[in-house]
């Protein structure tokens, strides 16, 4: 490698470099800067503090996004198998079905269910309808504005995260190696529990992650399905730095946000200690 | 068994699928409800052309998708070929920051570009939040996932190429254009209309980033949700939808005709 060609290289990423760094490393550091300052502009460990009042929205975020998150993987792993099993033309188009959907707006899609789930909406129009034929009188569920319609609403919106990486993976496992299996005399439970399974580890991993991270920050599916009866951690910022309902404060949202942040890379830890490929994998990557 | 699969994979695309399907079939509606249908109109559609508001939203999202797509495109390119022949801890750090956007929920995203913009604003005591915000934000959280596209492609070419356009006296500049830029430009196309669909599609990082003068179409469908039911928000979306769906056939159905005529020309 010559000189040229070394500056050649600063030239091009020199951009990048400027660009990131003023837009993404200051913003951060900005965050970390008003989550331990008043607004006076003094160093305070009171924002931080405060969130401990904020536990309870914490721990209903994690919930609700852990449930929908368990909801797609099991919806999502027979989906994303049985394509992979179909021919190369139709898993093309099968793949093209799965992402369609999230081509639409994300706004969209959430008021779309808002119109099926209302107490005058489809569904209970519909079951009403039903019943009148046999002379019941039907009051109608309550579906929208609870924390159901928010947990179908997550699964909604994100399945499809979790059906494209385990379909990836799926497509990658060897088949000589599920041949081999079964000609060691392994039944097709075996096979499946033993060797298709632990083979895609990696890809619901990064399922899980692209499905829980959006939905445990989420504040639109929130507030569309939930009709604001369940605050998310998401509804909570969004008050602090916009103040629709309250007051506005920057610092308090920041030191939310900053626990959010640091929340989210401990689970991804976590799921990553799961993956005993990850480092292999990630070395394959970068 | 197989049966059963085909019956659950059905189940599962009616649960993606009927949401839409419902919103198309409202869009028609010759009544403002939600649960009746009666007559067939398209007064919905006539009505959506003439707000202007969701117009002049479309336009700015647009406009929006658009220039940030070409911009992230081309500083993400050129940040891939860098990135590409860097090493070690340089390599290490340019992807690290490259992942912050990706991994970070958009949230943190977004309020942190809004503690940044709003910070720098009060300071210089000039400016305000809009269009201007909007195309930065959106530039930012673009480059990421063209990297990540262009990234590959760049890993998988044979640098012997490059360096024999170098020795055959070709400028690095000129061997860059001329040999490098064809074999990645796959690459670079997927990544120009993943960020235009990103962009396009974005709601958070618009929302806390637009300041007042300015909507994108996703804050302007978000503040028609708080709004009494309007049937337009339906005729906006069956259009949307069709739009994509031809998006979609467009982008694949040359690529199938390719790849019959290659199959021909191996014959």
């Amino acid at each position: 490698m010559n000189k040229s060609d070394t500056r050649l290289k600063r030239i091009m990423t020199a951009p990048f470099s400027v660009w990131m760094a003023i837009f993404v490393i200051v913003p951060i550091g900005l965050v970390l800067y008003y989550a331990f300052t008043s607004s006076e502009g003094g160093f305070t460990l009171e924002n931080i503090a405060s969130i401990w009042e904020y536990r309870g929205t914490y721990l209903i975020s994690i919930e609700l996004a852990l449930v929908a998150t368990v909801i797609c993987l099991l919806m999502a792993y027979p989906l994303a198998y049985s394509i992979s099993k179909m021919k190369a033309r139709r898993q093309q188009t099968m793949v093209l079905l799965v992402m369609l959907p999230m081509w639409m707006n994300f706004l969209i899609r959430t008021y779309a269910w808002m119109t099926i789930l209302e107490d005058t909406g489809l569904i209970n129009t519909f079951i009403k309808f039903l019943l009148s034929l046999v002379g019941y009188e039907f009051e109608g569920f309550t579906m929208i504005n609870t924390n159901g319609a928010i947990v179908l609403g997550m699964v909604y919106n994100f399945l499809p995260y979790m059906v494209l990486p385990i379909y990836t993976v799926l497509t990658k496992i060897d088949r000589s190696v599920i041949e081999a299996a079964r000609d060691l005399g392994a039944g097709g439970m075996d096979v499946f529990t033993r060797v298709i399974l632990p083979q895609s580890v990696p890809g619901i991993i990064s399922g899980i992650t692209m499905v829980f991270v959006p939905a445990v920050s989420t504040f639109v599916i929130s507030k569309l399905l939930g009709g604001g009866m369940t605050y998310l951690i998401g509804d909570i910022i969004e008050n602090y730095f916009l103040g629709n309902t309250g007051e506005v404060n920057y610092n308090v949202g920041a030191a939310l946000s900053l626990v959010l942040m640091v929340l989210i890379l401990i689970s991804m830890g976590i799921m990553n200690h799961f993956d005993e490929d990850a480092e292999t994998n990630g070395g394959g990557l970068f | 068994m197989k049966a059963l699969s085909r019956i659950y994979n059905f189940l599962v695309f009616a649960f993606l699928y009927a949401p839409i399907a419902v919103m198309i079939v409202y869009s028609f509606n010759g009544i403002k409800s939600r649960s009746v249908l009666e007559g067939f109109s398209l007064q919905w559609y006539q009505e959506l052309f003439h707000d202007s508001v969701i117009m002049k939203s479309l336009y700015t999202s647009l406009l929006l998708a658009v220039l940030s797509a070409i911009i992230s495109t081309i500083i993400g390119t050129a940040a891939a070929v860098g990135i590409n022949a860097s090493r070690g801890i340089r390599k290490k750090i340019y992807l690290a920051v490259n992942n912050i956007p990706m991994v970070n929920p958009d949230i943190v995203t977004a309020v942190s570009m809004m503690i940044l913009f709003v910070f720098v604003f009060s300071t210089l005591n000039k400016f305000e939040m809009g269009f201007g915000t909007l195309l930065i934000a959106h530039i930012t959280f673009c480059i990421p996932y063209v990297i990540l596209e262009v990234l590959p492609k760049i890993k998988g070419m044979d640098s012997n190429i490059y360096n024999a356009a170098l020795d055959l006296g070709c400028p690095p500049i000129k061997s860059f254009i001329k040999v490098v830029l064809p074999q990645i430009k796959p690459g670079i196309v997927t990544g120009l209309i993943m960020a235009f669909t990103l962009s396009l599609d974005d709601f958070i990082i618009s929302y806390f980033n637009s300041g007042s003068t300015v909507q994108t179409l996703s804050v302007t469908i978000f503040s028609m949700t708080k709004k009494p039911y309007s049937p337009k928000i339906n005729a906006l979306s069956t259009l949307l939808f069709t739009a994509i769906l031809i998006l979609l056939l467009i982008i694949n159905l040359p690529k199938d005709k390719n790849s019959v005529k290659k199959k021909g020309a191996k014959k």
